[in-house]
């Protein structure tokens, strides 16, 4: 092999490896949630955006409709259409790869790219954390989702602490600075309000839309004189 | 509708949007409105997820071994361990509050 590593390359390979196996995580919660493993590893091929698959086992998990768990999921990937729009500002990527460019654009793949300088070098990232997470998102999923059918009842081995913790996780990293720390505070205690007065699954949709439309006005008013 | 339906829908949509970023004019990011409604929508769901998941079944509130979950990722992901140490850190700290009888 000829192709030197630079460091956007080296950069999205390390990317990859580490979230990567990630997908044994969501494949073993996908099953626990009543899934089967075909929709399971359809979930990763298909979405591809590992915090609405995430939202949307979560929301079926507990008992929501598909229509709630579909609602969650989409709301959870508008940030996906905000990092497109900047990736075509940063690459301009010529229109042939517009399609594939979209399904790898997440979180990780444009973390990669906007961490470069150089168009080329963020190219480089782009599809190297892109590819590179694609292929062991779903590889790792397929074992999960083989594991966590064979282990059956999610309650037994803390399964569903484990789906605790991987919301927990994906929070985590955005909860830098004042702001988003009180915007997810409204948002646990609009959930926990909610969540006898509505159908299982709503809670999540209500409260997500209080939070970004009370986050909206309050930036909004902060900017104004 | 069954869940397939609704598999394929949501993966349809979440592609949608992706591709869309793409066909949109630029300008949408000098509108601050978007960028903050979609930061908004993502700290948003995600915490109403993870509070949903800990204390939530069904219609009801129910206090169990998964705030043992919670607190113990919380102290996992202040020590920096990675995502999937994490996760871990969660079953474990669930699955022996049930080991020591707590619901």
């Amino acid at each position: 092999m000829t192709a030197r590593l630079t460091p956007a390359t080296r950069m999205g390979l390390s990317i990859a490896a580490a979230v990567g196996v990630y997908g044994v995580s969501f494949g073993a919660l996908s099953t626990g949630s009543g899934l089967s493993v075909l929709q399971t590893c359809a979930l990763s091929l298909l979405m591809f955006t590992g915090g609405s698959q995430f939202a949307f086992i979560g929301v079926i998990g507990g008992g929501g409709t598909g229509a709630a768990a579909w609602a969650a999921a989409t709301l959870l990937g508008v940030r996906n259409g905000v990092y497109a729009l900047s990736l075509k500002t940063l690459i301009e990527p010529p229109g042939r790869l517009v399609p594939l460019m979209a399904q790898l654009t997440i979180d990780e793949s444009t973390a990669t790219a906007t961490a470069q300088t150089e168009r080329d070098e963020r190219v480089r990232g782009f599809w190297t954390a892109g590819i590179g997470i694609y292929i062991l998102w779903n590889a790792s999923t397929l074992v999960g989702a083989l594991a966590g059918d064979a282990i059956g009842d999610p309650r037994r081995w803390g399964l569903d602490g484990a789906a605790v913790a991987a919301f927990l996780g994906l929070l985590w990293p955005r909860l830098q600075g004042r702001d988003p720390v009180a915007l997810a505070i409204v948002s646990a205690l609009v959930t926990v309000m909610v969540l006898p007065m509505v159908p299982p699954g709503i809670p999540v949709l209500v409260a997500a839309g209080a939070t970004a439309l009370w986050w909206t006005w309050q930036q909004r008013r902060a900017v104004r004189p | 509708m069954s869940l397939w339906f609704w598999v394929l829908v949501a993966a349809a949509a979440a592609y949608a949007i992706k591709l869309s970023g793409y066909l949109l004019p630029r300008k949408l990011l000098d509108r601050p409105v978007v960028v903050r409604l979609a930061t908004g929508l993502t700290v948003g769901l995600l915490a109403s997820l993870t509070v949903l998941n800990t204390v939530g079944k069904g219609q009801s509130i129910v206090l169990d071994s998964r705030l043992l979950a919670l607190g113990a990722a919380a102290i996992a992901l202040w020590l920096k361990a990675p995502y999937l140490v994490v996760v871990l850190v969660g079953a474990i700290a669930a699955g022996l509050g049930r080991l020591a009888g707590l619901p």
